[in-house]
C-alpha cells in the first residue's frame, strides 16, 4: 500500500504539523509513505523524514515550480498519486495543507475530509476516520468511500511520534507536469509587518480578555510575557472592541495555540476560546469569578483582579 | 461591483455543545442560531466594496426556511438580494453546496464571490475551492485584507510569519477570516427594510457523497476543576513557585 503526504518545511527541517501527519500516515497500516517537498533536493531534510518510516521524497525544486501555487501543488499531488497507486493523500491540517487538499478534491472530483484524528482503512475503498467538527469542540465519526482517500490532519490532535525503525530514504528531483490555469494564483511572499515571537508557535501565552478593561489595560501582560520569553494572545471580545489586533487573537475563528504554558487573565474560558487553547499542555486561570468555565480547562487557578496580581507577579519574577 | 456573498445558519452555541441523543445533529434547544464570523465579515467586506466602487450585494444561504432569519441579517447590513437554496433539513456536503452554489452564480453576472474561509459547524474548508473550480474562476483563501481596483483584486494573508499576496483577475472566489474588518451593527432603517425585503428561493436537489457522517460526540476531557493556588496578589509566591515547576522560569 502507498499513500504520498505533503511535507511542509519550517527553515530547514519538516513542520512539527508534517511530522504529526507522517505519524498518521504510518499508522494507516504497512504503507510505503512517500512525500512531496516544495524545495531543493539538496536542503530536503532526508534524515528527519527517514525517522518518520518515509521512504521516498519526491523534491520539486523553485526552478521547476517557484512559491506557493496551491492548485499547481495539488496538481503535482494528483499525479504522483496516480503514479504510485497510491490509497491516500493527507496533509497536515494547517492553512496551505487544507487548501492544498481541498484543490485536489476539486481536481480529482473526490471527497475531503479535513483534520482528521484518526484514519483507518476498512477494505476496498472505504475508510473509517475520526475528524474535528466545530474546531474540535466536537469528533465526528465517518465513513469514507473513495479509491484514494483524501485527509488532512488536525495539527492539535496527533502527537508526533517517530518510526520504531527508521526508513531507507532516497530523495528523487521531481518535474512537475502542470495543466493550464495552474499558476494563475501564486503567492509574493514578503515578510509580515510584525516581527517577533509568533502565536502559533510560542512556548508561553500570556492570554488577556475583557477582564484586562481596555487597551491601556495590556502593558502588564506584555511585560509579563517579556519576562516569560512569550507572547501576548487575546479573547473574541477583545479584537472586536478594537483593543488588539485580530491576528493576536486566540480560539476557533483566530490562532490555535500549542504552548507549554497557557496563562488565561480575565478570559470567561468560552468553548471557541477553548478550542484555540485546548492544545496547550498547561493552563493557569487568573479571573475574579471562581465560577468562571475557564477554570474546568485550566490547572492551577489564581481567583481575584489581574491588576492586582499581574503587577505583583511581574515585581515578584523582576526580584528573582 | 456585483458581488455573491455565502453564508450558513449554524447554531450559536455559548458555555457549551451538546449532541442530540442520536448523535446525529448539535443539540440546540437552548440556543439561537447565527453565522460564522467569518461570514459576517465577508457581508461587512462586500458592502463597504460597493459603497465605494457601486454596484450590489446578493447573500446566499443553503439551508432551511429558517435560514432566511441569517438573510435578513445580512439584508440589514447592506446586502440588497437575498436567496435561499431552501433544503429538507438534510445535512448537504461541500460537493453538493459548491454545485448549488454554482448555478446561481451562472444565472447571474457577478464579479466576486466572498464566503467564509470555513464554516463554524462543519469545518470543511473547500467549498469556495470546489466552487472556484465549477466555475473555471481564480480563488484565494484565508483572506485577510482584500484591495479591488477594475479588472481584478490584490488578497492578501499571512502564513508562517510571511505575508502573501495573490493577484487575481476578476471574476473570482475569495474565502475570508475573520479580521478583514469590523463588522458594523445594522441600522434601524436597515432592519426595517431587511423585514419587508422579498426572499426568492429554489429548492435544488440533494446528492450523497463519498464522505458520510455516522455520528457526532463530544471528546472526552481530560481536565478537571483547577487547583486554586490562593487569593488575589497573596496567591503570587505560590504562582512563581508552580511557574517554576513547570519549567517556565528560564
Ligand atoms: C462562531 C464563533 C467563533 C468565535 N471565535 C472566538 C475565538 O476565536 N476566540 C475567542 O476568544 N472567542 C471567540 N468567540 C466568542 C466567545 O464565544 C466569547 O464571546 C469570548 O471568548 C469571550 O471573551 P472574554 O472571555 O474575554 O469575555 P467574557 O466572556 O466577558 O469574560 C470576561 C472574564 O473576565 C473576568 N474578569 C473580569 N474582570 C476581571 C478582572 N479585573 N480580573 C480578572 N478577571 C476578570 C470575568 O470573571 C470573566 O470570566 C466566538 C464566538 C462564536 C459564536
Ligand atoms: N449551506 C451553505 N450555504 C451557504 N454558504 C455555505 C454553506 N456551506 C458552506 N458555505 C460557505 O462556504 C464556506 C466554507 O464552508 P466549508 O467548506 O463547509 O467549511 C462557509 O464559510 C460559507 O461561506
Amino acid at each position: 500500500m502507498t499513500v504520498v503526504c505533503l511535507v511542509e518545511l519550517d527553515g530547514a527541517e519538516p513542520a512539527d504539523a508534517s511530522l504529526r501527519a507522517l505519524t498518521l500516515a504510518r499508522a494507516l497500516g504497512d504503507t510505503s509513505v512517500q512525500t512531496v517537498v516544495f524545495a531543493e533536493s539538496a536542503s530536503v531534510p532526508a534524515a528527519a523524514l527517514a525517522d518518520y518510516g518515509v521512504s521516498d521524497v519526491y523534491a520539486v525544486e523553485p526552478g521547476a515550480l517557484e512559491g506557493y501555487a496551491p492548485q499547481a501543488w495539488a496538481r503535482v499531488l494528483a499525479r504522483l498519486a496516480a503514479e504510485t497507486g497510491a490509497t491516500a493523500v493527507l496533509a497536515a491540517g494547517t492553512d496551505r495543507g487544507n487548501e492544498v487538499l481541498a484543490h485536489l478534491g476539486a481536481i480529482t472530483g473526490l471527497p475531503m475530509a479535513a483534520n482528521c484524528t484518526i484514519v483507518t482503512p476498512d477494505g476496498g475503498q472505504t475508510h473509517r476516520l475520526v475528524r474535528h467538527r466545530w474546531a474540535g469542540l466536537l469528533l465526528e465519526d465517518a465513513v469514507m468511500e473513495a479509491p484514494i482517500a483524501l485527509f488532512t490532519v488536525a495539527t492539535d490532535a496527533v502527537a508526533p511520534v517517530p518510526a520504531q525503525t527508521p526508513a531507507a530514504v532516497a530523495v528523487h528531483v521531481h518535474k512537475p507536469e502542470l495543466a493550464e490555469g495552474d499558476l494563475r494564483v501564486r503567492a509574493a511572499e514578503s515578510p509580515a509587518g510584525a516581527g517577533g515571537a509568533s502565536l502559533a508557535t510560542a512556548r508561553v501565552v500570556v492570554g488577556g480578555g475583557r477582564g484586562v478593561g481596555g487597551p491601556d489595560g495590556f502593558a502588564p501582560l506584555e511585560e509579563l510575557a517579556g519576562l516569560l520569553g512569550g507572547v501576548v494572545g487575546v479573547s473574541r471580545v477583545v479584537t472586536s472592541e478594537g483593543w488588539r489586533p485580530h491576528r493576536q487573537q486566540v480560539g476557533q475563528t483566530g490562532t490555535k495555540i500549542t504552548p507549554e504554558l497557557y496563562l488565561a487573565c480575565g478570559i470567561s474560558g468560552a468553548i471557541q476560546h477553548i478550542a484555540g487553547c485546548a492544545g496547550a499542555r498547561h493552563i493557569i486561570a487568573i479571573n475574579t469569578d471562581p465560577g468562571a468555565p475557564i477554570l474546568a480547562h485550566a490547572d492551577y487557578a489564581v481567583i481575584g483582579d489581574l491588576h492586582q496580581v499581574i503587577p505583583a507577579l511581574v515585581a515578584a519574577l523582576r526580584a528573582r | 461591483m456585483e458581488i455573491l456573498v455565502c453564508v450558513k445558519r449554524v447554531p450559536t452555541v455559548g458555555g457549551k455543545i451538546a449532541v442530540t441523543p442520536d448523535g446525529q445533529e448539535v443539540d440546540t434547544r437552548m440556543s439561537g442560531f447565527s453565522i460564522s464570523p467569518h461570514e459576517e465579515c465577508a457581508v461587512e467586506e462586500a458592502v463597504q466594496i460597493t459603497e465605494r466602487a457601486g454596484g450590489s450585494v446578493t447573500v446566499l444561504t443553503l439551508g432551511p426556511e429558517a435560514a432566511i432569519e441569517q438573510l435578513r441579517d445580512a439584508l440589514a447590513l447592506g446586502a440588497g438580494r437575498a436567496v435561499l437554496l431552501e433544503t429538507d433539513g438534510r445535512e448537504w456536503g461541500p460537493i453538493a453546496t459548491a454545485a448549488a452554489i454554482a448555478a446561481e452564480v451562472r444565472a447571474h453576472p457577478y464579479d466576486l464571490v466572498l464566503l467564509g474561509n470555513e464554516a463554524a459547524d462543519t469545518g470543511d474548508y473547500q467549498v469556495g475551492i470546489r466552487l472556484a473550480h465549477e466555475l473555471g474562476w481564480p480563488v484565494a483563501t484565508g483572506i485577510k485584507n482584500l484591495s479591488v481596483s477594475a479588472g481584478g483584486v490584490v488578497a492578501r494573508r499571512e502564513y508562517r510569519g510571511v505575508e502573501e499576496a495573490y493577484s487575481l483577475p476578476l471574476p473570482a472566489v475569495i474565502t475570508v477570516k475573520e479580521g478583514i474588518n469590523l463588522p458594523r451593527y445594522p441600522s434601524l432603517p436597515g432592519r426595517l427594510r431587511a423585514k419587508r425585503a422579498a426572499i426568492e428561493r429554489s429548492a435544488p436537489d440533494w446528492a450523497a457523497e463519498g464522505l458520510r457522517k455516522e455520528t457526532l460526540r463530544v471528546p472526552a476531557s481530560s481536565k478537571h476543576q483547577a487547583t486554586v493556588l490562593g487569593h488575589g496578589a497573596d496567591a503570587v509566591p505560590e504562582l512563581v513557585r508552580v511557574l517554576d515547576e513547570l519549567g517556565v522560569l528560564s
